[in-house]
């Protein structure tokens, strides 16, 4: 079992160094930050110096091996926006995005599981009908227009909710949270309801495709016909069979609710990591970007660690073959 | 006679209780950069700056220059200032304000790192001459120094030695404590900074222009909201009292609304087309050994062409007010004489174009920013079509706008043919729009002019108003240069784009020509 992590986690360092040089290579495709750093007053020779200062004329090797260098020695540069070291940047902005992509997830499990199996087991009813059908509607619509839909009706029409921002937070350490305030709250839901609707409706109709498979497999008709109640059948035979690959998606899926935000946070202002991560790309922000970049293969890698694992626990099949190893 | 009292007791609470929250809540695009006034030079950070800090002069509403920490100057030689400082001012931290400060503001902002240099550039050197006398020495007569002292901030000296921030940062290095933190002498002191959410300011009690303030709030709340939506729908739901930009197609949207209303104002900025007026070659014409742009008689057909009417009407919805001049009006230097266009006719360009060879016209790039000006991207599609039809094959090329300034200016060599701009001169000088756009010679120039416009009488010129110190003779020698620029048709004008901003009913407030909110000219009646 240790061979086999150990495997996953330099199988993730190849992976990094991988995304690091993509990372990078795009970043610096992106145009030219020195415009964006000095203004429209600097002249020529300021912009030459400040490009030679920043080591944005040397070859893109060179760039490239420089940036290695810093970030092996733990350093992801300054943000050329801000000025404030990206690590410094990363930590303020982490706690907004773990708290959007928490309350999302935990939406996507409480409802996504609960209505794919209603709709597996009383498949054919009108409810399962409809829930079905929004879930096609909550694949298809895109991130943006939930939101702005969403702003419409409980901000603008209703003014239940505010339409952006994330409240009033308390510090506690060097995490801020927002889960301790009404305000906070309040301004939690309308992002979080639109962040979640897609992975709510993938998992949703995954859920409810495994089930059905698993419900017409063998052994839930034998037991079926051992005259089994149908509760322990449903759950003790067909969910913990199909919940095997609902762990991968839902885990996979935390890791995109948590790097790829970058829509509805941009829709709702949240001042996130995706927030900062679109406005780093439109400054050319480089540092900032390839460090974010690096950041989510890390969160990737990880999350995708904790799945194999969770694996030799679920599954005892995967057990044996490790463990034979 | 009791229920009268009680209605008044009531009517008295609820002017009390409304008194107490007039909070003045805005929202912009973006957030500003920093709180230090010489670490940044980008537009939403330098609209902030004069809300906490002061130059020894300021500008009024009209934009003309003003005595603020100054009260009065003269010239003792013409390259020699001698200002009198203001008496009483205290900073933020109730520091008194002094000569020192100046020495060292205008020492902090020429500093290697600051980004805001250029506004001080054409001083030599300062000498304090007593703790409320100072004396500049500029390096040649300068006729517009007290423009650029509207954006030469000072910063308290022994705060900045205090908390290690004697030097900005552009960038590059760590940040510093003025990143965060202010101590500026200006109406408003900021009281909570969360970078990227929301920066909270409040008058300050012991402004020295408090007896004649303009402003009736209590409180400034300004929340950077990114997406145009969202911002609409923020300020209709009535969590703010100023959204700004407004996006032309949104107007109607605001003012169909109960209780809100939008103001337009021209902006400080024109927007106009450049050509590759210096390549002898046309980068979309490889092999031809021809550059169409080199003759007149093409810049201008292109310039009939345009039916910059359409462009007002359609693309922009009214909210465009379409120029002759490449300077805008409210501008020192600008000349109404001038501002007529040359009339739109496609059939007087199609013979201009056979006249210079080009019967057939000739195939060109057109390179335009999506996210820089109000419809940039629209402006540029509505060209295409305008241009076909005097046999112009323009095929667009709209970026963002890192990549759009990194391929038309001097980094890439200028790596254009044709190219959509907007410029504003920021002090509110022609000269400010001249010298980067309009001349290729002489010190800090070309650096926007990506076509490579060049004169050598608008050069010569140009030289000569750097040191005019006379203002009638000096706008005359402008309004040369804008004649010449016209007839040579160096660049191709389109329209001043207009600031719009939503207002809820009951704020008052006075646009900034720069699209810049003073928060020292807003009210809010109740």
């Amino acid at each position: 079992m240790i061979a086999g992590v150990l495997t996953r986690l330099l199988q993730g360092l190849g992976v990094m160094l991988v995304v690091g040089l993509l990372a990078f290579a795009v970043s610096t495709k992106l145009g030219d930050p020195v415009n964006n750093m000095l203004g429209q007053n600097a002249t020529i020779e300021e912009r030459e110096a400040m490009r030679r200062e920043l080591g944005l004329d040397q070859p893109f090797a060179v760039q490239y091996g420089r940036y290695l260098g810093r970030v092996v020695r733990g350093q992801l540069g300054v943000s050329y926006r801000l000025g404030v070291p990206v690590g410094e940047l990363l930590v303020e902005r982490l706690p907004a995005s773990v708290e959007l992509s928490g309350m999302a997830m935990l939406l996507t499990l409480v409802l996504g599981v609960p209505l794919g199996i209603y709709t597996a087991i009383r498949r054919g009813s009108l409810l399962s009908k409809i829930i079905l059908g929004a879930s096609l509607a909550g694949l298809s619509v895109p991130t943006f227009l939930t939101g702005l839909l969403l702003i419409f009706l409980f901000a603008v029409q209703l003014q239940w909710l505010p339409s952006s921002g994330r409240g009033e937070v308390v510090s506690i350490g060097p995490w801020t949270t927002g889960l301790l305030t009404a305000s906070g709250l309040r301004s939690l839901l309308l992002p979080a309801i639109t962040l979640a609707l897609f992975s709510l409706a993938l998992l949703l109709r995954l859920v409810r495709g495994e089930l059905l498979d698993v419900l017409h497999s063998d052994h839930v008709r034998f037991a079926r016909a051992r005259g089994l109640p149908e509760r322990s059948i449903n759950f003790r035979h067909g969910l913990r069979n199909a919940l095997l690959p609902v762990v991968t998606v839902a885990a996979l899926q935390l890791g995109n609710l948590l790097a790829f935000s970058v829509v509805t946070e941009t829709v709702f202002q949240w001042p996130g990591m995706g927030l900062l991560f679109l406005q780093a790309v439109q400054f050319v922000d480089v540092p900032v970007i390839s460090s974010y970049l690096l950041l989510a293969a890390v969160a990737f890698v990880l999350i995708n660690l904790v799945v194999d694992v969770s694996y030799l626990v679920l599954d005892p099949r995967v057990r044996s073959t490790v463990g034979g190893r | 006679m009791h229920r009268l009292a009680g209605l008044m007791l009531l009517g008295a609470l609820l002017v009390v209780g409304s008194a107490g929250a007039q909070t003045f809540r805005y929202a912009s695009t973006g957030d500003l950069l920093t709180l230090d006034p010489h670490s940044a030079d980008e537009a939403l950070s330098n609209s902030f700056k004069n809300n906490i800090h002061e130059g020894l002069v300021r500008f009024n509403e009209k934009l003309e220059p003003e005595p603020a920490l100054a009260v009065s100057w003269k010239n003792v030689d013409p390259v020699t200032w001698r200002f009198q400082l203001r008496r009483g001012v205290t900073f933020h931290d109730g520091t008194p304000f002094t000569a020192d400060d100046v020495v060292f503001s205008y020492d902090r902002q020429r500093s290697k790192n600051s980004v805001m240099a250029s506004h001080v550039a054409t001083i030599k050197s300062v000498k304090k001459i007593d703790d409320y006398t100072i004396e500049y020495v500029t390096v040649g007569p300068d006729p517009i120094l007290l423009r650029n002292l509207t954006e030469h901030f000072i910063v308290s000296k022994k705060w900045c030695e205090q908390h290690a921030t004697t030097e900005p940062v552009a960038g590059l290095k760590e940040e510093t404590y003025a990143t965060r933190h202010e101590n500026g002498t200006g109406p408003f002191q900021v009281v909570e900074r969360l970078p990227d959410t929301r920066t909270v300011l409040v008058p300050y009690p012991k402004w020295w222009d408090l007896p004649n303030k303009k402003y009736a709030i209590a409180r400034a709340e300004f929340r950077p909201i990114a997406n145009a939506a969202t911002r609409l729908a923020a300020l209709i739901s009535g969590e703010l009292e100023l959204a700004y930009p407004v996006a032309p197609q949104d107007v109607a949207r605001v003012e169909g609304q109960k209780g809100f209303r939008v103001i337009k104002k021209p902006e400080l900025r024109v927007v106009y087309l450049g050509m590759d007026q210096w390549r002898d070659e046309s980068l979309d014409m490889p092999g031809s050994k021809k550059n169409p742009f080199k003759d007149v008689r093409v810049r201008r057909a292109l310039y009939q062409a345009i039916d910059v009417e359409a462009i007002r009407a359609k693309v922009m919805r009214g909210m465009a007010a379409p120029t002759g001049l490449t300077i805008p009006e409210l501008t020192e230097g600008y000349d109404a004489k001038l501002r007529e266009r040359y009339p739109y006719d496609p059939a007087a360009s199609r013979k201009l174009l056979a006249e210079a060879g080009y019967p057939d016209g000739f195939p060109v790039t057109l390179d335009c920013p999506n996210d820089r000006y109000i419809n940039d991207e629209a402006i540029c599609q509505s060209l295409v079509p305008m241009l076909a039809r005097v046999g112009v094959k323009a095929t667009l090329n709209a970026q963002t706008k890192s990549k759009h300034f990194d391929k038309i200016l001097r980094k890439s060599n200028n790596n254009t043919s044709f190219f959509l701009l907007g410029f504003s001169p920021e002090t509110a000088d022609a000269m400010a729009t001249f010298v980067p756009t309009m001349t290729m010679k002489g010190e800090g120039a070309g650096a926007w002019n990506a076509g490579r416009y060049s004169n050598p009488k608008v050069e010569e010129l140009v030289e000569q108003i750097k040191v005019e110190m006379s203002p009638e003779k000096r706008r005359g020698l402008m309004s040369e240069v804008l004649r010449i620029h016209k007839e040579d048709f160096g660049h191709l004008p389109l329209h001043e784009q207009l600031i719009i901003w939503g207002v809820r009913d009951g704020v008052e407030v006075t646009p900034d020509a720069r699209d810049r909110v003073q928060l020292r000219y807003v009210k809010m009646r109740q």
